[in-house]
């Protein structure tokens, strides 16, 4: 009885501390740093463009409208592409689905990686040896090489782009996971949920999560990055979304040849991209600092660490 | 402090029976690689083999009929049991028999021979000069830190940090190559056979390109190596002193960083295995990435296999080598923990 009354304090003592506040005050004192808006509002322009794009764009991204390669003119703000589609139109309408697959790779890579991480840590012993194994075996690819793969075998399709890499996110995640967990599972209010009998599954989710949420979101955003990188390079080699539809990779590699007569047709896919993964990033960056407390040595360290794991990938 | 090799020589002199724990962490470290390539072995071979839609079918494509199907599982060994299939595969692999293009009929070590040398050059220019680039950079910052300099320097780094190499490669294009001065080829037309040194301005953009991806992670790893070192009691002791800034800099503090200056060479070469790919397609470079994405396109099994499984040797190799070039660096992590 008396431990089923402590066990019930422990929830909602730690339900209520943590969970909800934590993100949201990270997440609001990053968005306060010069660094932090910059990056949130370049991420919402693009996103803005993307989401709003495919309804006000002023032709069908598909149709043949204009010449190819036309320059730009009152009709056509962005000229014509490759094979006389409006570039604004097209440009409107190939972000979103962009978006979406690396919204989608970045959720499931870091929900499967820090599931595998968190009972990495926590269980130990032959599991925490299984996971890592097969963690160095994912690691042994390089993210777009493991998408290759992937596809090569079973086509270009959208839930295997999303899946493959989800996959290749996950090992990442795992280990930096891990690494925070083992910390927190010697903690004493850990043992205290222990020995009052709470299942592992829910001291997992209870006790050792919480603690991990400024962890979880620094990573959520270097993923989401890196899965806008990948998706998009994929779409560029002729492996995403198929013709005729818009993409913003597979726009500028069929444009490309037509660099000299209508720059716009590479160009504005390129900013876009470019502005995407910069914001993204900067954004990133102030969620770390401000997750880390600022302007310390130790944690510029643990910065430039991160950025530089993920980018490996 | 001010020297760190000392207590391990002091160490290792009072107990010089003991097994000598570097070559047990070679021995464990290798152990592992060659368990890791061998499971990635088996995953690339079920992968492209034995899941449905199998390389017979991909041969043929719209041409399969169940017999074709048949004649050609029977020619290429399909209908044997997966395990038959996967030992004679490997053992082929291990005496140097990689098999034939399924495109053009040419062997894979005809095809690819050439190509490994290309994308070596590539990887070995923009890895040497991104590093030099990238720890000068970053030793300059820590050297003077809170400067416009280093403001200005951090703040780029962090934006091209995560830009793709194909927006790099294409904003190059645009500037050197297409709109605003032609200096530079845009793709490079290779002779076939010829080595890529033979004309050098070809290979500007390519190594640019990855110089410029690179760069930036480098310098930030380095800025954050040096400023820790710089902030260190022995450093702070050779300027009390009234040893020069530079001289500070260089004896004291870089030796210190050098580890982890090890780990950002390593994590580019590996970054560069897979950066290549994309690169090597936009410029249309005759080297290892594109050879792998024509043959994704074609689907041409036998290519992408042995492709796939040189990069992920090459990326188990480098993590081999940067562990044990970074602990011989530091002796401090030789000893056994107590």
């Amino acid at each position: 009885m008396a431990s089923n009354a402590a066990l019930a304090v422990l929830q909602t003592a730690g339900r209520g501390r943590a969970r909800r506040r934590e993100w949201a005050t990270v997440l609001s004192r990053a968005v306060r740093t010069p660094r932090g808006a910059t990056g949130l509002s370049i991420v919402g322009v693009v996103v803005l463009i993307a989401a709003i794009g495919p309804a006000v764009a002023p032709y069908s991204s598909t149709e043949f409208v204009t010449a190819p390669f036309a320059n730009p003119s009152a009709a056509f703000w962005l000229g014509g592409d490759t094979l006389g589609r409006d570039v604004l139109s097209r440009t409107l309408d190939g972000g979103w689905e962009l978006l979406l697959m690396a919204a989608a790779a970045t959720l499931l890579g870091v929900v499967a990686g820090a599931i595998c991480g968190v009972s990495a840590a926590y269980f130990g012993g032959r599991w925490d040896t299984l996971i890592m194994r097969i963690v160095d075996i994912v690691l042994a690819f390089p993210q777009l090489v493991f998408a290759l793969l992937l596809v090569s075998v079973l086509g270009p399709k959208i839930w295997l782009i999303i899946l493959a890499v989800g996959i290749s996110h996950a090992p990442q995640v795992a280990r930096v996971t891990r690494a925070a967990a083992l910390d927190v599972c010697e903690r004493d209010f850990v043992r205290a949920a222990q020995i009052l009998g709470m299942p592992a599954r829910q001291v997992l989710r209870k006790e050792v999560l919480p603690n991990l949420t400024s962890v979880l979101m620094v990573e959520l955003g270097l993923r989401l990055t890196y899965s806008i990188l990948v998706i998009a390079g994929l779409s560029f080699l002729g492996f995403g979304l198929q013709p005729p539809a818009a993409s913003w990779g597979l726009m500028i590699n069929e444009n490309r040849i037509g660099l000299v007569a209508n720059p716009w047709g590479v160009l504005a896919p390129v900013l876009l991209i470019a502005a995407l993964t910069i914001g993204m990033n900067t954004l990133t960056d102030a969620i770390a600092r401000a997750s880390l407390g600022v302007g310390r040595q130790a944690d510029d360290a643990l910065l430039a660490g991160i950025s530089a794991a993920g980018a490996a990938q | 402090m001010t020297d760190v090799t000392a207590p391990a020589e002091v160490v290792r002199a009072e107990r010089p029976r003991k097994a000598h724990p570097f070559r047990d962490v070679l021995i464990k470290r290798l152990g592992f690689g060659v368990l890791t390539l061998f499971i990635v072995s088996i995953l690339v071979f079920v992968a492209t083999q034995i899941l449905p839609g199998n390389a017979a079918s991909a041969v043929l494509q719209n041409t399969a009929t169940p017999a074709r199907l048949h004649a050609l599982e029977l020619q290429m060994h399909l209908n044997r049991p997966a395990v038959a299939q996967y030992w004679s595969w490997l053992i082929g692999l291990l005496h140097g028999k990689l098999g034939t293009s399924l495109v053009s009929g040419a062997s894979v070590t005809s095809l690819i021979g050439g190509r490994i040398v290309n994308t070596a050059v590539l990887m070995l220019l923009a890895g040497v000069i991104g590093t030099v680039i990238g720890v000068a950079l970053g030793m300059l910052a820590a050297a003077r830190r809170d400067s416009w300099l280093d403001h200005g320097l951090s703040v780029v780094a962090l934006a091209v940090t995560a830009l793709p190499e194909f927006v790099v490669a294409m904003a190059l294009v645009v500037v050197f190559a297409a709109l605003l001065w032609h200096i530079l080829p845009a793709v490079s037309v290779f002779p076939p056979g010829a080595s890529p040194w033979s004309s050098p301005s070809l290979l500007v953009l390519p190594v640019a390109t990855l110089v410029i991806v690179i760069v930036p992670y480098t310098f930030r790893m380095m800025r954050a190596a040096m400023i820790d070192a710089l902030e260190s009691d022995y450093v702070e002791m050779a300027r009390l002193k009234g040893m020069s800034r530079w001289r500070v800099l260089a004896v004291h503090a870089l030796p210190n960083a050098i580890a982890p200056t090890i780990q950002v060479i390593g994590l580019n070469f590996l970054y560069l295995a897979g950066g290549v790919v994309v690169v090597e397609y936009v410029f249309n470079y005759p080297g290892l990435g594109q050879a792998l994405v024509n043959a994704v396109s074609d689907r041409d099994i036998p290519v992408i296999q042995f492709i796939v499984l040189l990069l992920a040797a090459f990326y188990v190799a480098v993590n081999i080598a940067t562990d044990l070039i970074s602990l011989a660096a530091t002796p401090r992590r030789r000893l056994p923990r107590s």
